[in-house]
């Protein structure tokens, strides 16, 4: 199946929750409202036409004013792919888990909470992954002050400017 | 260093003792690997057998006790770093630092925008000689090593 008639399988049924499609970029994407999203993922899973095994990566993104995560699924079986994209609020992050959906996501989903603070819901075990655990903030965000110090460790050396988190 | 055979017999020396200590401590620098990056890969290489460190009388030992040398090869992130103070301060007296590479002599890559990364492994231990390079090569390692070979050599 083209990104098309994937399209046209999933509006079938989840018409309300695409909220965007777009075909015109290398990969199409669908754009999918964070309280749909969970069902919509399972029936992309399920169908036997459509059968998408295999999540084969997981981002977040900060687009300025709100945050985001970007799904790339692929059928190991029909060999054709799509892109999901949710997007929410910077004061209510919460997108819908799908570590259940497919186990790949699990720590795809920990990795972007560390770095980004999307809180997944029904997630199994939401800690940070890479950072510790005591960590203050979330570095991958636009506006992510960075600290001078963690734990009395210094992370901004006394040589070195103030203006850290400006371009020049 | 001050030492010699009497007559060039009954081999009997005389050396000052510190001479003495410093000589056999500069003879068998044991090192704690603490690979921490790609720099490792390049210290793994220096002790292959290549370029075989146990010509220096150096070889890598898994305990912090049993080690006079830490060579510090690799990114430190401040996740790390203070298991990196513990094992310095497991290691037995006298004890030496060598930082390999950009990222433990300042950070490297990461010096203005790595919220996660020490700028530099002497804000938080000790440094003998620090080796630069991004990864240095196994020669500059062995400079580095023996560099510090010297120092032992003429610490008072």
């Amino acid at each position: 199946m083209n990104a098309q008639e994937i399209y046209n399988r999933v509006s079938e049924k989840f018409k309300e929750a695409i909220l965007e499609y777009n075909d015109s970029v290398l990969q199409p994407y669908f754009k999918i409202s964070p309280n749909a999203f969970y069902d919509v993922c399972q029936f992309l899973r399920d169908e036997d036409d459509l059968d998408f095994d295999y999540l084969m990566s997981l981002s977040g993104v900060d687009y300025g004013d709100l945050l985001g995560t970007v799904y790339h699924l692929y059928s190991m079986k029909h060999q054709h792919k799509i892109v999901l994209k949710v997007e929410v609020s910077r004061e209510k992050p919460e997108i819908p888990s799908i570590a259940d959906l497919w186990r790949t996501a699990d720590w795809h989903e920990r990795e972007v909470y560390d770095l980004f603070g999307i809180l997944f819901l029904n997630h199994p075990d939401l800690r940070r992954l890479l950072l510790p655990e005591d960590w203050v903030g979330y570095p991958l965000r636009k506006d992510y002050e960075m600290p001078e110090s963690y734990n009395g460790i210094p992370i901004i050396h006394p040589n070195m400017k103030k203006d850290t988190n400006e371009q020049n | 260093m001050a030492w010699f055979d009497l007559k060039n017999e009954g081999n009997i020396f005389f050396a000052k003792l510190n001479d003495l200590f410093n000589w056999s401590r500069q003879g068998s620098p044991w090192a704690l690997g603490f690979g921490l990056a790609c720099c490792a890969i390049e210290m793994m290489a220096t002790g292959a057998s290549h370029f075989d460190l146990d010509r220096f009388g150096m070889f890598f030992r898994n305990s912090p006790r049993q080690a006079d040398v830490m060579i510090v090869a690799g990114t430190v992130t401040i996740k790390m770093a203070p298991m990196l103070r513990r094992l310095y301060e497991q290691m037995a007296e006298p004890k030496y630092v060598i930082s390999m590479g950009s990222c433990s002599n300042f950070g490297g890559p990461y010096w203005k925008y790595g919220y996660h990364v020490l700028k530099g492994v002497d804000q938080i231990v000790p440094v003998d000689v620090y080796v630069p390079g991004c990864p240095p090569r196994p020669e500059a390692l062995i400079d580095g090593i023996i560099k510090l070979k010297e120092k032992i050599t003429n610490q008072k």
